[in-house]
């Protein structure tokens, strides 16, 4: 078997893990793959290089692949995700004064008081000018929209009553530092740094707002997708035994010693250690916390490419970019997650396939067995931190109900 | 047409305004990298802008130009259906255009391809530096693997440079490999009669 190669972009995130594992560990090799590596610093770039062909796939926030695909600020680009690189992992971190002014304690608090804490100190800055200021990294990104969702479910309107603008993860330290941003939605280890420097705490877990929620996912254009097919499913093998490896807490320092490098994410192998094995430091200081699902590698079928995931991230397009909601547009982003190609290229591994493409999202709160083509699956609480349930065939009703 | 140059690069920056200046094409701010990028652009009201491909403020700048009310005419970035070849160059060269919408194709053309250029240029430059620097440094090695020799087997110099090639040769190395190597040794056994 000939070395099938792939040039997979990706930015320096503790959740860039399984393509760096696939590579260093021998995992593409076993299946015939060779994996390159090209870092870069931002999101635009990793996209544009992905577009015009600099690289074969990508490393990339999900609702990014989808607004490709959907044509939003530039010409439309058909893309494909045949696997999810991995769930939440994200948090909320306020700057040292909102802390303070929220009395957050040295715990993850609740999601609904905490808001209410919020809501009240938004209520005390009733101009413009003095508005709250959160940092997300990017517009289509799942920070955005967890932290939308989360601020709207708790009576804050996210464009009207606080500013949301998009700052790049490795400066979201200093801004908070400097009270130019009293808060941020970034990944690890982003919120750790803040926490470290002492200019941070962290108040929720994203996690927290949706229990499953969908965050980087490998990206292709369609059309490699076909031309290369049988790659890309060896590709999505290699990447399904890294993530085994990775959740496997014997293995937690060598991945973290591996990313950790300064050609990976060039970082403080202490803060990817505790992201990786769950451990939160909220505080300067303190105690780690351990919040079992904080990132989401591997279980239940987690690199699993849900239609229905990709359909939530949709709808939330359209709920904040003040679109009307378009049957065609909402199956062009659904079609953008490949369940097809994930099943085709697991048949036959250890891997417990489902048998839906699509499910309820948010509706499960307590672990239930799933209906699978291939081994037992398990789903865990999916829950959102309000109760709703997310129906992917009726995205009209749910947008209508929502605050 | 005012263009706006972001980079983070401030010879490069120089570089592509005087290609621009040397078109006709004078009416160029510079943004300075170290400031308030948004708010330069903001004043700037620029029709084009283009940015080094690996700037860190891309995201940000995006959605600037996507969210923005400031600017009269929304901001895109330059993808030519037409001539998917054109932005491919571009990304390639490492820059990246945004122009306003309504601006036509003829006169943005001619500004990405001379930003192309300019930027291939700067890299050549930049190539060719590192390699003027890495003969340098080779030089600066091999001669004081030379003095080693000379000293250690008390031979002239040309005898020496003699035993570094023929060690090349033999284990088809480079001979700036071999220097290397006897430099180091020196200095971890130098001292060792």
């Amino acid at each position: 078997m000939s070395a099938e190669s792939f040039r997979i972009g990706f930015l320096p995130l503790v959740d860039a893990a399984l393509p760096i594992l696939a590579r260093e560990l021998g995992f593409a090799a076993r299946e015939g793959v060779e994996i390159e590596l090209v870092r870069d610093m931002t999101w635009a770039t990793v996209r544009d290089r992905l577009l015009f062909g600099q690289t074969d796939a990508a490393h990339m926030i999900a609702p990014l692949a989808i607004a490709t695909a959907l044509g939003r600020d530039r010409p439309p680009v058909p893309m494909a995700v045949p696997f999810v690189l991995g769930l939440n992992g994200n948090a909320v971190t306020f700057s040292a004064a909102l802390s303070q002014e929220l009395s957050l304690g040295n715990e993850l608090g609740d999601p609904s008081e905490i808001g209410a804490a919020l809501r009240r100190a938004v209520a005390a800055r009733p101009t413009a000018a003095g508005r709250l200021r959160f940092g997300v990294v990017h517009r289509y990104s799942s920070h955005n929209y967890m932290l939308r969702y989360w601020l709207a479910g708790v009576g804050i309107r996210p464009d009207e009553d606080v500013e949301i603008v998009v700052a790049s993860p490795p400066f979201a330290a200093d801004a908070l530092a400097a009270g130019e941003l009293d808060g941020i939605c970034v990944g690890e280890p982003w919120n750790s740094i803040a926490v470290e420097r002492g200019v941070g705490r962290i108040a929720l877990a994203t996690a927290q707002i949706w229990r499953r929620g969908v965050e980087k996912v490998l990206a292709m254009r369609s059309e490699i997708a076909d031309e290369r097919r049988d790659a890309v499913e060896a590709l999505v093998r290699a990447l399904h035994h890294a993530a085994a490896h990775f959740v496997e807490p014997a293995n937690a320092g060598e991945c973290a010693h591996l990313l950790a490098r300064p050609e990976y994410l060039d970082a403080s192998q202490d803060a990817i250690l505790r992201a990786i094995t769950d451990r939160i430091r909220v505080t300067p200081g303190s105690e780690p916390i351990h919040y079992p699902d904080f990132m989401f590698q591997y279980r239940e079928a987690a690199n699993f490419p849900w239609r229905s995931q990709a359909a939530w991230l949709y709808s939330q397009m359209i709920r904040w970019d003040s679109g009307r909601y378009s049957e065609s547009d909402a199956a062009t982003a659904a079609g953008v997650f490949r369940p097809d190609i994930y099943r085709a290229a697991l048949t036959g591994t250890t891997a417990p396939l489902p048998g839906a493409s699509s499910k309820l999202e948010g509706g499960l709160g307590e672990p239930i067995g799933a209906g699978s083509v291939q081994g037992r699956l398990m789903l865990g609480s999916d829950r959102f931190f309000d109760g709703r349930a997310f129906d992917p065939d009726d995205i009209e009703s749910y947008l209508a109900d929502l605050p | 047409m005012r263009i706006a140059i972001i980079d983070t690069s401030t010879t490069r920056a120089a570089i592509i305004s005087d290609g621009l200046r040397e078109a006709g094409l004078d009416d160029l701010v510079l943004i300075d990298p170290g400031g308030a990028l948004v708010r330069q652009v903001e004043a700037a009201q620029p029709e084009v802008v283009l940015i080094n491909l690996e700037n860190p403020s891309r995201d940000l700048l995006e959605d600037f130009f996507a969210m923005s009310r400031a600017l009269a005419r929304p901001i895109a970035m330059f993808v030519d259906q037409s001539d998917a070849e054109a932005t491919g160059a571009a990304i390639d060269a490492g820059v990246s255009a945004y122009v306003v919408d309504g601006l036509s194709k003829q006169r943005i053309k001619p500004v990405i391809d001379l930003a192309v250029r300019r930027f291939q240029a700067f890299s050549r430059l930049q190539r060719e530096l590192d390699e003027a620097k890495n003969a340098l440094a080779e030089r600066a090695v091999i001669d004081k693997a030379k003095a080693i020799l000379m000293k250690r087997r008390q031979v002239d110099e040309p005898a020496a440079y003699a035993l570094l090639r023929g060690q090349a040769m033999r284990t088809n190395r480079r001979i700036s490999e071999i220097a290397e190597a006897i430099v180091t040794s020196e200095a971890l056994m130098g001292d060792m009669e």
